[in-house]
């Protein structure tokens, strides 16, 4: 399932979690108490380690591998063919660029208009306040899947700025387009209230100061209390990057065009092709393997935050 | 964004004043773009959803939509078998994957929260699949799910995992709790890092021993991380379409369509918009209710 989406509000706290803390007494030590991890951490790495190891193998070798340790390890006839070919077959090369830029503007306009929403609802006054912000929290027990197929309906009815080289013209219907991927996706209720959370917890005694020195609200925004609150920015990031980099449902949905596919739907596109000889599960390895290792390097290079968003989405703080 | 000229801060506002009404001004413009995104993408699309639903809307027609009354909602329970296994198979994936998944979830948490060396990598891998696309992981359990497959020639089965309709959902079932599984440990482990360790140390000096400490100190610290994952895992169990779409498109024979597939599969490959937009209200009312019935039983205790 993808967990990422619409963690309910119970509360936030950016609380690190990379030092656990300690809360059994020390336990037997000793080899024992490795067996359940071990096993664990097999059952969680064996099947991404075959899919990496076949992504190097030709089709018989895969196939012979199976009964043995083999399966697991690049060892034997190893090659980059499988890769070469997926590149042959589709423009991955474009779904990449596709999904980066996509996910990029998601983060990055969504960081500004949570935050902004964020910072109004934490630190200024005004009517209807606690109204608003209820109805925005109230929003996120709404699975995406109950609307998505009105929404699709919507989208295919919204009016749309077209740009040709000799002008514009006004079209109906986002889909097949940037936007459609981008817009819907930027305001989210999780990243206000992560916002929201993290700015109340800011000292109101920097603002009365900024507003005597004659500073507007925006410089206070910008200046003052944003540059405080780098975790939160870290953390809804983080939480937007993932599910949107992963996202499949809704691009499945309103892009038909291949050259605006995402990684994800250009998957499944790319399996439904097929060759001659069958399923080719070589090349289908080095597809998922491609557009696999970034996120878990970006994974392995933030593990500490990563996880500390993750933890920060269900404390209650 | 609008100036303020007042210094008058310390004192309570009353309402009208320049400084409030210039804050107030300010902070309409500072939540106006996100509350115009959040109208538009999610208000209108779900109020749509209880439109929609009562009318014969199709995707690219060219007339405008008329009210059919309740015929869509009549339709779905009177004459589409396939709505009642859509209903049947999410509600025995709701009811396995969240005991299973919640369960283990735990298990892994307190296995992580031990005082050992290089616990760190061990968590690593167990949160490696959260990170990797469910599209990706259900495209890899296919392969492995092949007669001629990993699983079989590994533990020596011969089963035809995602072709048998008694092994399909069941199949999808253990994919899906691998790839999420971590999310929620470290949720879990969130929730225990939150107990008082002044708790363990009083309840030892009780004499209390690990499994007594468990139950009288571990679980009841854990309640609101349970209520938080109980609710949350539903949700997105419900939610089930991914997995499906890659691995088995909702057979064999219907043997794991569920409700968001069916929707899309009326919605988007058909076109019929009215159809699917009853079911997803449907739907939306299934989950409601679950989700306020699972906040009714978990409140009182709060």
């Amino acid at each position: 399932m993808t967990q990422l989406q619409n963690p309910a509000p119970v509360a936030a706290t950016t609380k690190p979690l990379g030092k656990p803390v300690r809360v059994r007494p020390r336990g037997r030590g000793g080899v024992l108490s490795y067996l359940p991890l071990v096993i664990l951490a097999l059952s969680f790495a064996l099947p991404l380690l075959f899919m990496i190891a076949s992504s190097f193998k030709p089709r018989e070798q895969i196939l012979g591998d199976l009964t043995s340790w083999r399966a697991f390890v690049p060892v034997g006839d190893l090659s980059m063919t499988n890769y070469v070919d997926v590149f042959d077959r589709v423009p991955v090369g474009r779904f990449f660029v596709n999904s980066l830029f996509v996910t990029a503007m998601i983060v990055l306009l969504g960081l500004l208009v949570n935050s902004m929403a964020g910072f109004a609802l934490a630190r200024l006054q005004f009517r209807g306040k606690n109204v608003l912000f209820a109805g925005i929290i109230a929003t996120l027990i709404v699975p995406f899947e109950t609307f998505a197929i009105p929404m699709v309906y919507w989208v295919s009815n919204l009016p749309r700025v077209a740009l040709y080289s000799d002008g514009f013209a006004i079209e109906q219907g986002w889909n097949n387009s940037y936007q459609v991927l981008i817009i819907p996706f930027i305001a989210n209720a999780f990243s206000i209230f992560l916002f929201a959370q993290y700015y109340k917890s800011i000292p109101k005694s920097l603002d009365e100061a900024a507003l005597i020195d004659g500073a507007g609200w925006w410089r206070i925004y910008r200046s003052v209390v944003s540059p405080l609150a780098g975790p939160a920015f870290a953390t809804s990031a983080i939480l937007t990057f993932l599910p949107q980099w992963n996202s499949y449902l809704w691009p499945l949905l309103v892009i038909q065009d291949e050259e605006l596919r995402p990684v994800q739907v250009g998957m499944r596109y790319f399996f439904a092709t097929g060759t001659a000889e069958g399923t080719p599960w070589g090349q289908i390895m080095a597809y998922t393997t491609m557009i696999t290792i970034p996120v878990i390097v970006v994974f392995l290079c933030f593990q500490r935050a990563f996880v500390s968003s993750i933890a920060s989405s269900g404390v209650k703080g | 964004m609008s100036k303020t000229t007042t210094t008058n801060t310390t004192t309570k506002r009353r309402r009208g004043t320049p400084a409030t009404r210039s804050e107030a001004r300010g902070a309409y413009l500072f939540i106006l773009p996100a509350l115009i995104l959040m109208v538009m993408f999610l208000v209108i699309p779900v109020l749509m959803s209880f439109t929609l639903g009562f009318t014969n809307a199709r995707l690219g027609a060219a007339t405008s939509p008329e009210f059919v009354g309740f015929t869509n909602f009549l339709r779905a329970l009177r004459d589409d078998p396939t709505f009642w296994d859509a209903l049947r198979n999410i509600m025995v994936f709701v009811l396995v994957v969240v005991p299973l998944q919640g369960g283990l979830a735990l298990v892994l948490a307190l296995l992580i929260n031990q005082k050992l060396r290089g616990i760190t990598a061990f968590r690593v891998l167990f949160f490696m699949p959260v990170v990797t696309s469910m599209v990706v992981v259900a495209m890899l359990w296919k392969f492995m799910y092949q007669r001629e497959g990993l699983i079989n020639s590994l533990f020596g089965f011969d089963v035809d995992w995602l072709n048998d309709p008694s092994t399909a959902l069941p199949s999808v079932i253990v994919m899906s709790v691998w790839q999420g599984v971590g999310f929620h440990m470290i949720i879990w482990l969130a929730g225990l890092q939150t107990i008082g360790q002044e708790l363990y140390e009083a309840a030892s000096i009780d004499g209390a021993n690990r499994w007594q400490q468990f139950r009288e100190v571990t679980l009841p610290g854990l309640r609101p991380t349970f209520v938080f994952i109980f609710i949350t895992i539903t949700i997105s169990a419900f939610s089930l379409f991914t997995q499906i779409d890659v691995m088995t498109s909702g057979g064999p024979s219907n043997a794991t369509t569920t409700l968001v597939y069916h929707i899309i599969q009326m919605g988007s490959g058909r076109g019929d918009v009215g159809y699917a937009s009853a079911l997803s209200l449907i739907f939306f009312m299934i989950v409601l209710t679950v989700t306020l019935i699972q906040r009714a039983l978990t409140k009182d205790e709060d």
